[in-house]
């Protein structure tokens, strides 16, 4: 197990390899480079600028800045942001519990909302709710989520209005009210609407998922054998289907990690949401590299450490896995 | 003779049984009458009165009325006609970055399940890489650098759109082809025509590959729906194809910043968006269970 996880540290490591080196090309050879506004102050000389170049150690051959910029990735620091002059470090540390909130909230909402409708629509396959289910859930999974998440600013924040004191139902924009930093409730108010938006599409997903995986299922010999025994047929689908059912839910989640940060993202531009996504959007239209590249380089990360985790998790819900 | 020429041939009798399958599933046919509608849409935006690009100043905000189906926007342009323009942006981008990435896709699966060993490790390395990158933003940051590029040709190319994204999507048809083909390369017919001195061109592109026809175009259709909302989604951050040409995407991003003068506007492009990948989904439904030979259809 120990040597396993150890084996797939390493495995990530040319991948990020090869993610760092691409990113890194494409950084350095974006027009301007980091000292345009120098280059058009009057004020700077062109030795100024110079020497400037020489001590950034712009002028060095590539692999030279790349192996620089690695060893300070290394050591946290990833340089700083061409637009407000602080450590990218610093800008990206402050969002990322942001979007782990929105997305750790969004994802426990969605497996409470889309394992007991997987399993409710499998018990009775092609009957009314099961029907219902189906559809719903196709409509679930087209709707794209920046529509979505238009919608619902559109339904609850600007036509329907609490009667009596004529606010909106759901507030939108930011984490908290002004003046009520930090306090839970609030901030849960505020998750609402861009919880909503984000969910809605995984709900569909994995429930369709879940119901086909558990019909699978219900075919195998050994739960005829359970039914044959005489067991209730509740324990029947709840002890012997459902743990088999949901173990490939784990990989796939696990392989849709990214589409969920990309959600997560769309999600955080509509409901401004100060969370990395925004962060991303707002330096991709400022052409701000050095934040772009923390962002991506962060995001990377975090899925692969994801995956790992989802391998790991596998093998401890399937003792038929044997890791080598 | 003119007996056996009444017998159609047995690629032309599969052909028909698939058709008569699929139709009998009931979206699926509706889907692709919604499908042609949206396409003869897109195809003849130009029979449309009125200019998408043409501003009104004076006639912005309009609600829907008879002259202007969908309303105007904040310039006074026609929401209607740049729905329609916009439809060819979308269906262009969803059919040729599917086309892409399913070929590019099915090279890679078809490469790595057949001949397995080293050539298997190495694809499927890369392809594992693909898949852990955080998509959206690799496609943001791409769609900024490229345009900042001196090339004038990449500035508003709907070219580049197509390229990013089935660059960052052909992983999972290239993991389902093979799949397909691990299984199929030890089965009899294989084996048969190998001892018949087949040689691996042959055997991949002659005997394999048209036995993965029919998940390879279930997969399209979920490439195709899921490009046309990447697309949509590149456009409405501002990544996408660039303004004047009107997408699904942009109109969306302009409704936004006039939701609270215009509420209505947002509607429309999101519903395209909606009723297209719908659609989409509901073909691929209908292709899964047509080449499905388990499937029974109850007439």
């Amino acid at each position: 197990m120990t040597t396993y996880a150890i084996r797939r540290v390493l495995q990530t490591i040319p991948i990020l390899f090869i993610i760092s080196v691409l990113l890194f090309i494409m950084v350095r050879s974006a027009p301007g480079g980091p000292l345009t506004a120098a280059r058009r102050n009057p004020n700077i000389s062109k030795e100024q600028i110079e020497a400037i170049e020489e001590k950034l150690g712009l002028n060095d051959p590539l692999p030279v800045q790349y192996g620089r910029w690695l060893g300070d990735m290394f050591k946290g620091d990833m340089g700083e942001s061409i637009k407000f002059r602080r450590p990218v470090s610093e800008m990206i540390n402050e969002r990322i519990p942001n979007t782990l909130l929105l997305v750790g909230v969004s994802f426990l909402v969605t497996l409470l909302i889309a394992i007991p409708i997987g399993i409710w629509s499998a018990r009775k396959p092609y009957s009314l709710f099961d029907y219902a289910v189906t559809t719903v859930t196709f409509i679930g999974q087209s709707i794209p989520v920046y529509w979505l998440g238009l919608g619902l600013i559109v339904i609850f924040y600007v036509t329907l209005k609490n009667p009596i004191s004529g606010e909106p139902f759901f507030p939108v924009g930011g984490m908290n009210t002004r003046g009520k930093e930090g306090e839970l409730l609030d901030t849960l108010w505020h998750l609402a609407l861009p919880v909503t938006a984000l969910s809605m599409g995984w709900v569909a997903w994995y429930s369709r998922f879940l119901r086909s995986s558990m019909l699978d299922i219900l075919h195998e010999d050994y739960i005829r054998t359970a039914r044959a025994k005489g067991m209730k047929e509740q324990l029947v689908h709840y002890k012997h289907a459902l743990r088999n059912a949901i173990l490939p839910l784990v990989t796939l989640i696990a392989l849709d990690l990214p589409s969920l940060f990309a959600g997560a993202l769309f999600v955080e531009t509509i409901f401004s949401w100060p969370g990395m996504g925004r962060l991303f959007w707002d330096a991709a239209k400022g052409r701000d590299y050095p934040v772009l590249l923390g962002v991506v380089m962060i995001t990377a990360t975090l899925i692969i450490v994801c995956n790992i985790l989802a391998d790991l998790a596998y093998g401890w819900l399937d003792p038929r896995v044997k890791y080598e | 003779m003119s007996e056996l020429a009444a017998i159609p041939s047995r690629e032309q009798n599969m052909a028909w049984l698939i058709i008569r399958r699929f139709f009998k599933h009931k979206l699926a046919g509706i889907a692709i009458a919604v499908l042609a509608l949206l396409v003869f849409g897109a195809v003849f935006a130009n029979l449309s009165p009125y200019n998408p690009t043409d501003q009104q100043p004076t006639n912005s905000f309009q609600k829907p009325n008879s002259t202007h189906w969908f309303g105007t926007d904040e310039l006074g342009r026609d929401v209607f006609s740049r729905i329609l323009y916009g439809g060819r942006v979308s269906l262009t981008v969803g059919l040729f970055s599917t086309f892409l990435s399913i070929t590019l896709g099915v090279l890679v699966g078809a490469l790595s399940g057949y001949f397995g060993g080293w050539v298997d490790s190495v694809l499927m390395r890369i392809t594992d890489a693909f898949l852990t990158f955080p998509t959206i933003f690799v496609l943001i940051l791409l769609g900024a650098f490229l345009r900042e590029q001196q090339a004038p040709w990449l500035k508003n190319s709907i070219v580049v759109v197509i390229v990013i994204i089935a660059a960052l999507s052909w992983m999972w048809p290239a993991r389902l082809v093979r799949g397909l083909f691990l299984v199929l390369r030890e089965k009899e017919f294989v084996t048969a025509s190998r001892a018949l001195g087949g040689n691996h061109a042959r055997l991949i592109i002659q005997h394999i590959l048209p036995n993965c026809i029919g998940p390879i175009l279930v997969s399209g259709t979920l490439q195709m729906a899921s490009a046309i909302i990447t697309e949509s989604g590149l456009s409405y951050l501002g990544f996408g194809v660039q303004p004047p040409t009107p997408t699904w995407g942009s109109i969306l991003a302009t409704a936004q910043n006039q939701v609270f003068r215009a509420p209505w506007i947002g509607f429309f492009p999101g519903f395209m968006i909606f009723i297209t990948v719908m659609a989409i989904n509901y073909i691929g439904d209908g292709l899964r269970d047509a080449f499905d030979p388990y499937v029974i259809h109850t007439e």
